[in-house]
């Protein structure tokens, strides 16, 4: 049985998983841009409150960065075959992963207590708590997604050589490594 | 269920091979009617929740009519069904925002867009571009259960103890952001927000897979240029939802941490109670701008897929092609374009720069320009056709009628300076009610009227039919046309009790009469809905594939399609969707190869 949703016809044009994908990360940069333009506009007003993005925020983008790097490389070990050293770059993709979202939680507790926090008046650090946290969820759910496809490559039921559903992860992993050096660049001007 | 996808994939993945795959295998009760991977039977779901949604959210607008057109009176069944929200007959003030708040949430969200795109894009993209269903049909049948969890949480919130948000449809802080300030800003609201979440995220699910289908899954032949205008609307609608949903939720994220975490993205400065909150440096304006991003795309996330319905049964009961199919297209998309740029002017009083003003004010006259030409070409498509008067005809007609009414109106408001006037009063009301409103749920009516054949293999009654359309539209501008003088007046929307001022007094009778009026529409809507549901069962049976004498695909599917659509293979598309009275024939569906001495069109 041909696991394939697409016609013969349809082979020559993007599978339309990938196009989902295309149009979904339109529309999650759209969730930031309208966050982003919102602190654009509050930041020219009076009584802004700005604040110094703790180191440990480093750390993670190497972490993130790296993490695509590993990433790349896992779809390319599928693409030649290599099931076994996939499994691995797989494996290590997800605990950088799981390592990012470690230190944004540390990173926001460090910044929590330099007295940054949500009461009072408004600022910097209460738009990245969002931002910065809303970009967490979007990793935790693709450290879900690497997991499962991770789990499912140790069961080695699936013979599947079909490349689309890792290539699909790859595309959002790399997206939300983009999306996170954005908003890093964003806060380091901005913030 | 995942049988029933593979199964799905098989029969795709060998559409050219001729056989009939889709009878292979055994439905049950629970994965053919609940848990349905199918089109259209996930459109039926959506149309039927969307109805139930449209009774709960018209009754609203009863029990508040009741209040505006006979302020003085008392009606004790009030409390008999409502107790304390209604104390003595009367409805409280509390009550009678939470039920403005919830009949603008329930049928803008819930109603005219999941009811109607929910239904019309499920039912028709996979038929007429010739796919055996969505790209991705788990995803779809997501997009319906994430909406049915969100009808849920805001049916919840309808019967807690502080009933549910009651801000009006926009819920502006502060005050929705202070569940200090109202009861209509305490867990109704959280409820309100959580609800619209998921509603997000249901739309999200279902136009990522209308926009992926549309684009990657069209049958052989079937160029975008061949594509029936119905789903040029929907893919449009499809854009701006997948674009412009996501920065409400931004708002409203921003919205959750003010109210729960004591943040102040929106607040500044409060006095709750004589108290000073410690907010400060927050904007209210802030959440305007994304609330609107959304709200303006939004009301045409509502009127666009109508345009297309409505196109489609002009062309079809006139039995002449559209005229102007690329004008059509392109103003579909300068819509979509512009509609991103003029959130703004629900703004002009916030205090706006002039000069920006100015700016939104020319981009929304400019929306004026693409839809004076679809307009344009509705018309000139009846012009002389040889009409079809059936019921889903009447009402295409009749949205068109109600659209040109309310555009005209939005041309008064798109002008900062008379908009000054008339922001908040009755006259908006009249406006979006008749623009939006009324004409988007005629082109829904007209869409049910015609494609019920196809969903159910039955007709809707007709006699019925024209009853409901002839006192509908009456009734439609016997309620909203006099909402006009009133806002000339300045007569202020929301209002509960106008009795303070005397200059309103001459508006009492008219109140009352728009009050009778709701009442009566409302009833004609009921009967409306009896017809369905009588239809689905006892209705004339359809006897022949193509009813209409249509060119589209969905009418070469057998009468009651299953599962897949085509028994054999997906038909191949050599013409447009518009051959209606063609070198003397009649209709020429799109599956007829081209002759050889055709004229061109
Ligand atoms: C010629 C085209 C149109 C123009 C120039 C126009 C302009 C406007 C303006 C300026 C307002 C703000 C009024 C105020 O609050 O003071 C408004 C409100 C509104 N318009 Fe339109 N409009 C047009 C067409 C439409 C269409 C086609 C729809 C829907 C399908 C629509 C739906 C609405 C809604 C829902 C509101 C009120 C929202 C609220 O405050 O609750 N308008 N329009
Ligand atoms: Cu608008």
């Amino acid at each position: 049985m041909n696991t394939s949703i697409v016609s013969e016809q349809q082979h020559r044009k993007l599978h339309p998983h990938k196009f989902a994908l295309w149009v979904a990360i339109a529309s999650i940069l759209m969730m930031f841009a309208g966050l982003t333009s919102a602190f654009i506009v509050k930041s020219n007003q009076a009584g802004w409150r700005t604040f110094v993005l703790p180191g440990i925020f480093w750390v993670s983008t190497v972490l993130i960065l790296a993490s695509s790097l590993t990433m790349l490389m896992a779809i390319k070990a599928f693409k030649s075959r290599g099931m076994r050293q996939y499994r691995g770059l797989l494996g290590i993709t997800f605990l950088l992963g799981a390592a990012f979202v470690i230190c944004q939680v540390i990173g926001f507790n460090q910044l929590w207590n330099s007295n940054v926090q949500f009461k009072g008046a408004s600022g910097a650090g209460q738009f990245f708590y969002a931002i910065a946290g809303l970009h967490a969820v979007h990793v935790i759910g693709g450290v879900i997604a690497l997991l499962v496809i991770f789990l499912k490559s140790i069961a080695g039921k699936t013979k599947s050589y079909d490349a689309v559903p890792v290539e699909v992860m790859g595309m959002y992993w790399h997206f939300v490594d983009l999306l996170w050096l954005y908003l890093m660049i964003f806060f380091i001007i901005l913030g | 269920m995942s049988d029933t996808l593979h199964i799905q994939h098989g029969v795709a993945s060998h559409g050219h091979s001729g056989e009939p795959h889709v009878h292979h295998h055994k439905e049950t009760f629970i994965s053919k009617y609940i848990f349905s991977m199918d089109h259209k039977m996930i459109a039926k779901q959506f149309l039927v929740t969307g109805i139930i949604w449209a009774i709960i959210g018209g009754l609203f607008s009863v029990l508040f009519r009741l209040q505006l057109g006979f302020p003085d009176q008392s009606f004790p069944i009030l409390e008999t069904f409502f107790g304390r929200w209604a104390e003595g007959g009367k409805i409280k003030p509390e009550f009678y925002y939470a039920l403005t708040t919830m009949h603008g949430t329930v049928l803008i969200f819930f109603v005219l867009t999941a009811g109607l795109s929910g239904t019309f894009a499920n039912l028709l993209i996979p038929l007429q571009v010739g796919a055996r269903d969505m790209a991705s049909p788990f995803m779809n049948m997501l997009s319906y259960w994430m909406f049915f969890a969100a009808s849920i949480v805001m049916l919840s919130s309808l019967f807690t103890q502080t009933g549910p948000a009651a801000g009006g449809w926009t819920v502006y802080p502060p005050l929705s952001a202070l569940g200090l300030a109202s009861q209509g800003s305490k867990s109704g609201m959280d409820l309100w927000i959580i609800a619209m979440t998921l509603f997000v995220a249901s739309q999200l699910l279902g136009g990522l897979n209308y926009i992926s289908t549309i684009l990657n899954m069209r049958t052989k032949g079937m160029s975008m240029t061949r594509l029936p205008l119905t789903i040029w609307a929907l893919l449009f609608t499809a854009i701006l939802g997948v674009l412009s949903f996501p920065v409400l939720l931004s708002g409203l994220v921003l919205l959750m941490f003010d109210r729960h975490l004591g943040t102040s993205f929106y607040l500044s400065d409060i006095f709750v109670a004589g108290q000073a909150l410690p907010n400060e440096g927050g904007s209210a304006i802030l959440y305007q701008h994304l609330f609107w991003f959304l709200g303006h795309p939004e009301v045409y996330i509502i009127i666009m897929p109508t345009m297309g319905l409505a196109s489609e049964i002009l062309a079809i009961n006139s039995r002449k092609p559209i005229f102007g199919y690329m004008a059509m297209i392109a103003s579909l998309m300068a819509i979509c374009v512009l509609a991103f740029l003029v959130w703004a002017h629900h703004m002009f009083v916030t205090g706006m720069n002039p000069f920006l003003g100015s700016v939104f004010v020319l981009l929304t006259l400019l929306i004026a320009i693409p839809s004076a030409i679809k307009v344009f070409n509705w018309i000139t498509t009846i012009w002389r056709g040889n009409i079809r008067f059936t019921p889903g005809m009447l009402f295409a007609i009749g949205f068109v009628s109600i659209f040109i009414s309310g555009g005209l109106t939005g041309i008064f408001l798109g002008n900062s300076t008379i908009d000054i006037h008339l922001h908040d009063t009755m006259f908006v009301i009249a406006h979006f009610h008749i623009v939006m409103g009324v004409s988007a749920f005629f082109g829904m009516f007209a869409g049910i009227y015609h494609w019920f054949p196809k969903m159910f293999g039955r007709y809707m009654n007709n006699t019925l039919g024209y009853i409901h359309f002839w006192v509908t539209i009456v009734c439609a501008y016997l309620i909203f046309w006099p909402m006009h003088y009133q806002g000339f007046a300045g007569m202020p929307r929301r209002y509960l009790d106008k009795s303070s001022w005397v200059s309103f007094g001459q508006f009492h009778s008219l109140d009352a009469m728009i009050t009778v009026v709701t009442i009566i529409v409302f009833a004609v809507q009921l009967m409306f809905v009896f017809n369905y549901f009588y239809s689905m069962y006892k209705g004339r049976r359809v006897r022949t594939q193509n009813p209409w004498d249509a060119t589209t695909l969905e009418w070469t599917t057998p009468i009651h399609p299953g599962h897949g659509n085509w028994d054999g293979e997906i038909p191949e598309v050599h013409r447009w969707a518009y051959d209606y009275g063609k070198d003397g024939r009649d209709f020429i569906p799109q599956t007829e190869p081209v002759g050889e001495n055709e004229s061109s069109h």
